[in-house]
């Protein structure tokens, strides 16, 4: 016999239990069509949820990458706009601008950030956009079926790199973020994870401080967040977590890169 | 109140009628013959001074266009300028910004090319600007200014139509109407103001379904239905927007076709025609698309044949042809690489081309 979860629940409050935890509203009721492991779900979750605990919902303007995240207007239950590849900040750029009382982010894949939108990165964190962007780095174009993204590391196989990455053909895993942690427009540089409990506790602080930055208009608040691409790298999930560990976090090591300055 | 007029170039009446007529936002890359725009109002400053209007010079004509995306995506009035090579950078954010319904105006102010090509005027971006340009089934709203007081109108006319219509409009410019001064009559200045449309990207209140800025539908099914409706869109535009002059057609036995600097000096040619007894009239497309086809194919029959003078290599000819459906002959005379024909030398070749003595 079918459960009518809905009377499963009223029956539950009914009897004196204590809702502990619920989804955030800024998330639609689609379930996540991510790969099981993979890292957007939880950052997607991360970020909708900081938004709402902020109270600012009704003031926040989300713009959305191509990548794995091009299929996030099913998830996210805020106002949002689709960028075409790597133009992501250019487009934010537009609407911070135009609405600067208006919280606004980038949500952004390796490819989108770090390979054809490096031009507009680059700029939008030099001028000091008051704005957050939201990096996912998981060393591989997951959308496409697993090329080489501007991340992998040396050695690392891809469709498009099928004997490994080769520094002197393929070049060398770009860290953009370090870079632009150099730059004076940016205001907060972080590295996060979503792997474990605790790296997703630590992660939802930089975002939620990420958020908070943009009160203070002092330029563009950074947080990358290494994850790993399960299906891409051709792993389990416990497998890729694992490899990443190894691999991923000695190249990009986590935690704060640049952090405002105390006055 | 006492009429304000003031002596501008092109590419100033373009900043000046942006500032008066509210706009919210500019966003481009210098480029000659058009960098008097973002310059002028760099100078103007309407931020701080006049009307809060945003003007950022962005990293690269690709970058300015996805600006606009983003700034038209919020309901504001958003515009941006370039000429022919940049023009051609900005075709990826064009085919999204109609993909995804987007009202925002856009100005060519044309050179000649192919490539790095010249900065001197030239028409021959006609193509890339009414047959798409950028990839997919979509069509921008194309005024063709003639003279610096039509340069001014077209901006507000421009704005009105893209979000009359929520797409792309475009002035197709040229570096001749760009850089050459005229009178203009100055319009009052208008406030700006931000309209939630239904559609804009404002924050998702409580009350309301969230709104999502996309031209992008996985679903073939979905994807065509969204085709059809903007093809239903552009169907009304060629209703009601077709919009054209007629100087001397009544009694004409020839017609010439032309637009911009080109009409200016196929004005010029009419009257020495007429001068040698040789009845010529011109109709003159201010919409580029939609086309005034209608109207040309109206025409035809009652006349032995019909010019287009372009600085190009033949371009609209193709348009004219189309719409005259073989019912008269359709000839090309233009010059290209920059050069603007003289209207003796048109008015020469139209008689060469028509075998008139």
């Amino acid at each position: 016999m079918a459960v009518d979860i809905e009377q499963y629940k009223k029956d539950l409050l009914a009897q004196g239990a204590e809702v502990v935890f619920s989804k955030t509203k800024n998330l639609t009721d689609t379930p996540f069509s991510y790969c099981g492991g993979c890292g957007h779900g939880v950052a997607h979750r991360l970020i909708m949820e900081v938004i709402e605990e902020m109270g600012i919902t009704a003031d926040t303007i989300g713009v959305a990458p191509v990548g794995c995240a091009v299929i996030a207007y099913e998830f996210w239950n805020i106002d949002a706009v689709q960028a075409a590849h790597g133009r992501a900040t250019a487009v934010a750029t537009g609407i911070k601008r135009t609405n600067p009382e208006k919280f606004v982010f980038s949500y952004q894949g390796d490819g989108d950030l770090a390979a054809i939108g490096t031009a507009e990165t680059v700029h939008t964190c030099n001028r000091g956009e008051n704005i957050a962007i939201f990096f996912i780095n998981n060393g591989i174009y997951g959308m496409t079926g697993g090329q080489m993204a501007p991340t992998s590391l040396i050695g690392m196989r891809s469709s498009t790199a099928p004997y490994g990455r080769q520094h002197d053909v393929h070049g060398y895993p770009l860290s953009l973020t370090n870079l632009l942690a150099e730059l004076p427009g940016t205001y907060y540089v972080t590295r996060q994870a979503v792997e474990t409990a605790a790296h997703v506790r630590t992660c939802k602080k930089a975002i939620r401080q990420a958020f908070e930055n943009q009160k203070l208009n002092k330029g563009v608040s950074l947080v990358e967040i290494v994850t790993n691409c399960n299906s891409g790298w051709k792993m389990t999930a416990p497998q890729a977590n694992k490899w990443m560990k190894e691999n991923m976090f000695p190249q990009y090591p986590l935690g704060d890169i640049k952090v405002p300055k105390t006055e | 109140m006492a009429e304000e007029i003031q002596l501008l170039k092109g590419n100033e009446a373009i900043a000046e009628a942006a500032i008066r007529c509210g706009a919210d936002a500019y966003f481009g890359y210098p480029i000659t013959p058009q960098s008097e725009i973002i310059e002028y109002l760099a100078q103007e400053d309407p931020y701080n001074k006049r009307t809060g209007m945003v003007v950022l010079q962005a990293e690269s004509e690709v970058a300015a266009i996805n600006m606009v995306y983003g700034a038209a995506s919020t309901g504001k009035k958003a515009m941006t300028s370039s000429s022919s090579p940049g023009m051609s950078l900005k075709q990826e954010g064009i085919s999204y910004l109609a993909g995804a319904e987007l009202p925002c105006l856009i100005v060519n102010v044309a050179r000649g090319g192919p490539g790095l090509g010249t900065i001197q005027p030239s028409q021959a971006d006609y193509f890339q600007t009414v047959k798409g340009g950028g990839h997919g089934d979509y069509n921008m709203i194309v005024l063709a200014p003639y003279t610096v007081q039509e340069q001014y109108d077209f901006v507000k006319l421009g704005f009105d139509l893209a979000f009359k219509y929520s797409n792309p409009v475009m002035i197709l410019s040229d570096g001749a109407i760009g850089q050459m001064m005229e009178k203009v009559t100055l319009s009052a200045q208008v406030p700006r103001e931000t309209k939630d449309y239904g559609w804009n990207v404002l924050g998702k209140s409580e009350n309301r379904e969230r709104r999502y800025i996309t031209s992008l539908y996985l679903q073939s099914e979905v994807m065509e239905q969204k085709n059809l409706k903007i093809q239903a869109k552009y169907a009304e535009i060629r209703k009601n927007e077709i919009r054209y002059e007629e100087i001397q057609t009544d009694d004409a036995d020839y017609i010439l076709v032309a637009y911009g600097i080109s009409a200016r000096i196929a004005r010029k040619v009419i009257r020495l025609a007429r001068a040698e007894g040789i009845k010529v009239g011109m109709l003159r497309p201010i919409t580029l698309w939609p086309f005034p086809s209608a109207r040309l194919k109206e025409l035809a029959p009652k006349v032995q044949g019909m010019l287009t003078v372009e600085m190009s290599a033949g371009q609209m000819i193709e348009d004219v042809r189309l719409a005259v459906e073989g019912a008269v002959p359709v000839k090309h005379y233009g010059r290209m690489g920059g050069i603007i024909a003289s209207p003796t030398e048109v008015f020469i070749n139209f008689k060469k081309l028509f075998n008139i003595a």
